[in-house]
């Protein structure tokens, strides 16, 4: 049977010196590049109209990007709400959920926080109601309060940073939780930087599209 | 024409009134303006003059429940033509193939359910490989949606993620705005599919509102020019090389910028090298050119792209079929990416030289840029001499070829070389998928764009029928020829009918191995021998079933009658169908498995036990 043509046998023919690595990132062959996942926090605004939110949490899904926390409000302009994203992924990956990001139609602007932007999460601690001394105590610890107490149990409210959060979590391991209820994400810049909606200084007219009245997804 | 109410007075909003403004003024200059166009009753017949004002010609569909008011429409169109295809499928994949040809969005519509989720293969192999489309889909009466009515499909839901966008309408005063954006935005940028989801109640709804001229969504801003200093460290890059390349995709010819690229290769005298979708990018006749790269590219664009020490990609990707392991794709090579997606760039591949705009305005820019950073350097294209007698050794070295026993069955690669002897220069030839797609690609001459037409990305079997007859339509004056294989041909064949029907002088070639071949090849090379589902003993007669459908069928079994039979297929004036019984042992050479390194294609079965 003929199959194929002639030619130089793989063995024998030129070849390069270099490689990359995974990524498609040219390597020193002596140092192997592995970038380390990071956290980061996307700022994005979006237009206020059905459908955006699962358009978004659909992006992340199928192209794997690691989601640590999604929340959506509104804000000061009624069609524009803003999505705060927090991911965890190596370099490459921080990048290209950016771009992507940024590519969906009702994605106004996606702006990536700096490290030590003001991030506030709100925690809702449901426990066991048998010893609420010892609870009142730890949530006075964490600037905590009581917002519902019964005589099975007690829940406490609790606001502040990721890393605020995550030791009360540990610290209200002692009695019995029945139940942690955590918002995710809320973040903006430090100082004088306001995330703007770039459409506005283009253009004074408003848009032409359609004016939903609500966003259904939240 | 029905009885239409007048435009009423603008409303009060600003928008509106410019819109108004605008649409006048354009009616006023236009001379052949027709002025029973210009009013609305319905939101329907506001989507119908919203395609029409986009420049929207054909439509390919198949009627329907929750699509027919649309339909009812379209009956007073005398701009629009309706071509009513056997199934959804084929509406999606004959839209896009006229995207390809034409480079304006093809259009598909479809009723709700299963209408919609027919043509959900065809939005996706358009996602896949950029091409401009707008699907319109019926959807159940917005009272009903959430229900699970009859019929109903979340179709937004369901597109979404193989969209540039898909809309829900849900106002019949904005549907045709709407559809205007839609099809403005599947053309502009990086072009692609979009779709509009039209429930029953907003297209039979009342409207007076005459969409306006199609806008892009105001949050879509693509890039024009490279950033100037972006542009000179690119061009630095280049001059300085001593082994480039020129990588063209298909965004070279989304772009139109298959001038460009021509006028910049010859000039500064750098190897073309095109990837699939680029096909017709750059003339494949030209010395420069090394065709096209990748798991069955010819060996010395294989051994050209892996030893590179820089790339010029413009319009690409970077998909797995090419790259093949990323580890060892052109390791040594600078990488200059020019593309009009900022999410291209180091997606799949580190790009060393970014430049992020329209490939021929980017193309403009470099072509500029060169002589001075080649006078920076004090050096020339001369200096690539060397390297371009490296690849014209290559080409000799790994000359794509095949053998023609007498004692062995027609060799498909013979049948396509012949037809692309006779065949007119500006010929358009679309396919199937599998083995007949890469004989195609690799044995006929290319030298056009937009004379190349298939499924990628997505690698649809199937694409082939259809999309022949989205071509002709597109382009009524040149020669259409589809080379399909007898698994691909057997799953759209119901198209036939259609072009039967429109009486479209397309020749079909089926190159019958009575087996899904591709699948074949690999089973007999990965999973030893054990040909699970992918032979055909039972494969019908191509040239019989044509004449059943009322087009013109040919069997072709031997040499002496190769030229004879395409000969007799061409001049018949109408669909014509020649099966081709070639031999069902013939591999597709040469070949990187999956995965492996571009530079270690196999280029017979002996190499690819080896690797």
């Amino acid at each position: 049977m003929t199959q194929g043509m002639d030619g130089p046998h793989p063995d024998d023919r030129m070849r390069p010196a270099g490689r990359r690595n995974s990524q498609g990132i040219r390597i020193d062959p002596e140092a192997e590049a592995t970038h380390q996942p990071r956290k980061a926090v996307l700022s994005t605004l979006v237009k206020h109209e059905p459908g955006v939110l699962s358009e978004v949490s659909a992006l992340f899904s199928r192209r794997q990007f690691n989601i640590e926390s999604l929340t959506v409000g509104a804000t000061d302009d009624d069609e524009v709400a803003r999505m705060t994203i927090v991911i965890e992924e190596p370099e490459p990956g921080v990048d290209q959920a950016k771009k992507q990001l940024a590519k969906l139609v009702p994605v106004i602007s996606v702006t990536e926080l700096e490290p030590e932007a003001v991030q506030r999460e709100l925690i809702l601690i449901k426990v066991d109601g048998e010893e609420p001394d010892d609870v009142n105590a730890v949530a006075d610890m964490y600037d905590g309060n009581v917002v519902d107490a019964s005589p099975e149990t007690i829940t406490v409210e609790i606001t502040g940073s990721q890393q605020k959060i995550e030791a009360a979590v540990a610290a209200f391991d002692q009695f019995d939780v029945q139940e942690v209820v955590r918002t995710g994400a809320a973040a903006v810049e430090r100082g004088a930087e306001v995330l703007e909606d770039e459409r506005r200084k283009t253009t004074e007219v408003s848009n032409t599209t359609a004016t939903p009245e609500t966003a259904t997804d939240d | 024409m029905s009885e239409q109410t007048p435009v009423s007075p603008p409303d009060g909003e600003t928008t509106e009134t410019d819109e108004q403004t605008t649409r006048e003024t354009a009616a006023a200059t236009d001379e052949g303006s027709e002025t029973t166009n210009d009013t609305v009753s319905t939101g329907a017949e506001s989507v119908v003059a919203a395609l029409e004002q986009a420049g929207a010609e054909t439509l390919f569909g198949v009627q329907g429940g929750a699509i027919m008011p649309v339909y009812d429409a379209l009956y007073d169109s005398e701009k629009l033509t309706h071509i009513t295809m056997a199934h959804e499928q084929g509406a999606s994949h004959a839209a896009d193939a006229y995207g390809i040809v034409s480079g304006k969005p093809g259009v598909c519509l479809a009723t709700s359910g299963p209408g919609a989720t027919n043509l959900v293969t065809g939005i996706a192999d358009a996602s896949m490989d950029s091409d401009p489309m707008i699907a319109l889909t019926g959807q159940v009466p917005t009272n009903f949606v959430g229900n699970d009515a009859f019929q109903e499909t979340d179709t937004v839901g369901v597109t979404q993620p193989v969209t540039k966008h898909s809309y829900f309408a849900d106002d019949s005063d904005t549907v045709g705005t709407d559809v205007g954006e839609a099809f403005a935005l599947a053309d502009a940028g990086r072009q692609g599919p979009t779709l509009v989801d039209l429930p029953k109640d907003v297209t039979k709804g009342e409207t007076d509102r005459f969409p306006g001229q199609p806008q892009t969504p105001d949050t879509y801003n693509p890039p024009t020019t490279a950033e100037p200093e972006a542009v000179d460290v690119a061009a630095a890059a280049l001059a300085e090389a001593e082994r480039p390349v020129i990588l063209a995709g298909g965004g070279v010819i989304k772009a139109e910028a298959s001038d460009e690229l021509r006028a910049f290769a010859k000039e500064y005298q750098i190897p073309v090298i095109t990837t699939m979708p680029g096909i017709g990018s750059f003339p494949e006749t030209h010395e420069l050119s090394l065709e096209w790269a990748g798991m069955h590219g010819t060996g010395y664009a294989n051994m050209a792209i892996t030893n590179t020490d820089c790339m010029l990609a413009i319009g690409t990707r970077f998909d797995d079929r090419l790259t093949g392991d990323v580890e060892t794709f052109a390791p040594d090579a600078d990488l200059v990416h020019v593309d009009i997606d900022p999410a291209e760039i180091s997606k799949n591949i580190e790009a060393d030289y970014p430049l992020i705009g329209d490939a021929a305005a980017v193309l403009d820019q470099l072509h500029d840029a060169m002589p001075v950073a080649y006078e920076a350097l004090g050096t020339s294209s001369e200096a690539y001499e060397e390297w371009r007698e490296q690849c014209q050794t290559w080409k000799d070295e790994y000359e794509m070829e095949y053998d023609m026993p007498e004692d062995e069955p027609l060799k498909p690669q013979y049948v396509v070389e012949r037809f692309s002897e006779v065949a007119d220069d500006d010929a358009i030839v679309t396919t199937g998928v599998g083995q007949h797609q890469m004989w195609a690609s690799q044995f006929w001459t290319f030298t056009e764009p937009r004379t190349w037409v298939s499924s990628h990305g997505l690698g649809t079997m199937g694409y082939g029928v259809p999309s022949a007859i989205g071509a002709k339509i597109a382009a009524p004056d040149k020669e259409v020829v589809c080379f399909d294989g007898d698994g691909s041909f057997l799953m759209t064949v119901q198209e036939l009918s259609v072009a039967v029907r429109e009486d479209l002088d397309v020749t079909y070639v089926v190159l019958n191995n009575e087996a899904v071949g591709m699948v074949r090849q690999w089973q007999d090379g990965f999973y030893e021998g054990r040909r699970m589902a992918s032979e055909y003993p039972w494969i019908p007669q191509f040239d019989m079933l044509a004449e059943a459908f009322g087009a013109r069928g040919f069997r072709l079994e031997d040499y002496d009658s190769v030229d004879e039979v395409i000969e007799k297929a061409r001049n018949y004036d109408g669909p014509a169908v020649i099966d081709a019984i070639i031999d069902p042992a013939e591999n597709v050479y040469p070949m990187v498995p999956s995965g492996g390194d571009n530079g270690l294609f196999a280029l017979n079965g002996d190499q690819l036990g080896d690797i």
